[in-house]
């Protein structure tokens, strides 16, 4: 047993390979493409924009609305049947108080910034990737923020704390599997995303989240070069 | 419909311009690339201009209709989802989302484009389908079109998966693709006043008065139409229509892969 060497050959802190773009739909007032391993994420943000319904209205200040959501051909098996579902749903929530955290819409009362996250492909980790994704997404869009977030999972597998799990992993047969998917915000030093799934000891997650939050401080790296390089001028 | 936007697009297009500078029968730049989704069995990313579509296949297989019973099936869905456009709302398919994918379908399916006698896997029992989905990236006008030719790539890009009694194995691929035996392809014209335009922008879908979206053949036989706008068109508009759509079908047809 034990997990000594991982399916796809990384080390255990080692995250997928990543592209990210900023600025891929022109339609939206910001817009960011974000893909780590075989999984990919757009977003995009409309707004500050009217609010409806009524009753949703702040008053106070702007409403930040994530829609996240997998295109019918994303998924690995069978077709994602397209529409809302209690996953999709529920996701939606964690985005949208993962990013709350870092965006200021003081400015905007009874607006709302919606941010539309599509997957068009999944390997695992698709919550994250979208966080990602909209975090740029955001920046692009000139709303007002403290810091970039940056979303990863870490976990376990076979007894071996790991980062960035992906879906073999995710489905790893010879032992316990937990997955647990994280955003921080370095400036702050604060997590804006916590979920488990499946069997940790307290000292592994632990361990694991120092390892989230190293991580994490990378994907801001990754998130600020490809913000900065839409705004390069070519060669 | 806003007269001030219409006035103006029709004022520019009596001096032969529009918005984008194009001329009338002009296309923005077309791209086509394939396979770009690992998790289909088939896909394509169309570009025409800022419009980027993509298409996926995914299969799966059923009982067939008691009607045809050796015959696969097909299903072509639109999700016009509102990260790519501000026109677009959440929720279940509106009638504009319908109306594409039925167009799109209707292109192909009766042009006789698939034989879907060969997707019968057992007489009355287990046939496959085909179900291909179109999603805008960013839809910026003529989606007609670009999704047509984003469903024609990602068809011809499948692979089958393999199958495992009446189980799909999606992680095995075989090196079986669709059988094919018509490549139809699409172009809707708009007519705006007294002009005829192809590959629109949303500003100039916005004030059109009639559109038609005619699928034709290599060999110009006209397989699948579909007229749309508020007003009517003569016999002699549709002629002159017809005759575009085949001119333009023939510059399209080169990007299908």
């Amino acid at each position: 047993m034990a997990y000594k060497k991982r399916l796809d050959g990384r080390k255990f802190d080692e995250l997928r390979p990543i592209t990210a773009e900023v600025g891929v739909i022109p339609n939206a007032i910001g817009s960011a493409y974000f893909k780590i391993g075989k999984t990919g994420a757009y977003a995009a943000v409309y707004g500050p924009r009217d609010l409806y319904p009524r009753f949703l209205k702040n008053p106070k200040r702007g409403v930040l609305r994530c829609n996240y959501n997998m295109m019918p051909f994303s998924g690995a098996g069978d077709r994602v049947r397209p529409g809302t579902s209690r996953r999709s749903k529920e996701i939606s929530l964690v985005t949208n108080q993962a990013l709350l955290p870092v965006v200021n819409l003081d400015d905007f009362p009874n607006s709302v910034v919606d941010v539309f996250v599509e997957l068009n492909e999944t390997d695992a980790g698709s919550r994250c990737a979208g966080i990602c994704a909209a975090s740029m997404a955001l920046a692009d869009a000139g709303i007002e923020m403290k810091d970039l977030v940056g979303a990863i999972s870490i976990g376990i597998v076979d007894g071996q704390v790991v980062l960035d799990l992906d879906y073999q992993e995710e489905a790893y047969k010879d032992g316990h599997v937990a997955d647990v998917p994280m955003a921080y915000i370095p400036s702050m030093d604060k997590i804006s995303l916590l979920q488990c799934d499946g069997r940790i000891k307290k000292d592994d997650l632990l361990k694991g989240l120092e390892m989230g939050k190293k991580a994490a401080k990378q994907l801001i790296e990754i998130q600020k070069k490809a913000l900065k390089a839409k705004f390069e001028v070519p060669k | 419909m806003n007269k001030g936007k219409r006035d103006h697009v029709i004022h520019y297009l009596n001096n032969n311009i529009r918005y984008d500078g194009r001329k009338k029968e002009e296309y923005r730049e077309i791209s086509v690339e394939t396979g770009v989704i690992r998790t289909a069995e088939g896909s394509a990313r169309v570009k025409f201009g800022e419009t980027e579509v993509i298409a996926g296949v995914k299969f799966e297989v059923g009982k067939p209709y008691p009607d045809s019973p050796d015959a696969g099936t097909m299903m072509v869905n639109a999700e016009l989802i509102p990260m790519s456009s501000p026109d677009f709302e959440s929720g279940p398919p509106g009638i504009v989302a319908i109306e594409l994918a039925r167009v799109v379908d209707r292109g192909i399916r009766e042009s006789g484009a698939i034989d879907f006698k060969k997707l019968c896997i057992k007489h009355g029992e287990l046939v496959w389908t085909i179900i291909v989905d179109i999603v805008p990236v960013n839809a910026f006008g003529n989606l007609f079109d670009v999704a047509s030719l984003a469903v024609m790539s990602a068809i011809k890009n499948a692979k089958f998966p393999e199958l495992d009694g009446e189980k799909i194995d999606y992680k095995k691929l075989t090196k079986n693709s669709i059988p094919m035996e018509e490549e139809p392809i699409s172009v809707t014209v708009l007519k705006i006043g007294d002009h005829l335009i192809v590959d629109p922008i949303p500003d100039e879908e916005k004030v059109l008065d009639a559109r038609l979206t005619v699928a034709t053949l290599k060999d110009e036989t006209i397989v699948a139409m579909q007229k749309g706008g508020e007003l009517s068109l003569s016999t002699e508009d549709i002629k002159s229509m017809i005759e575009i759509s085949i001119k333009k079908a023939k510059e399209i047809r080169k990007f299908l892969k």
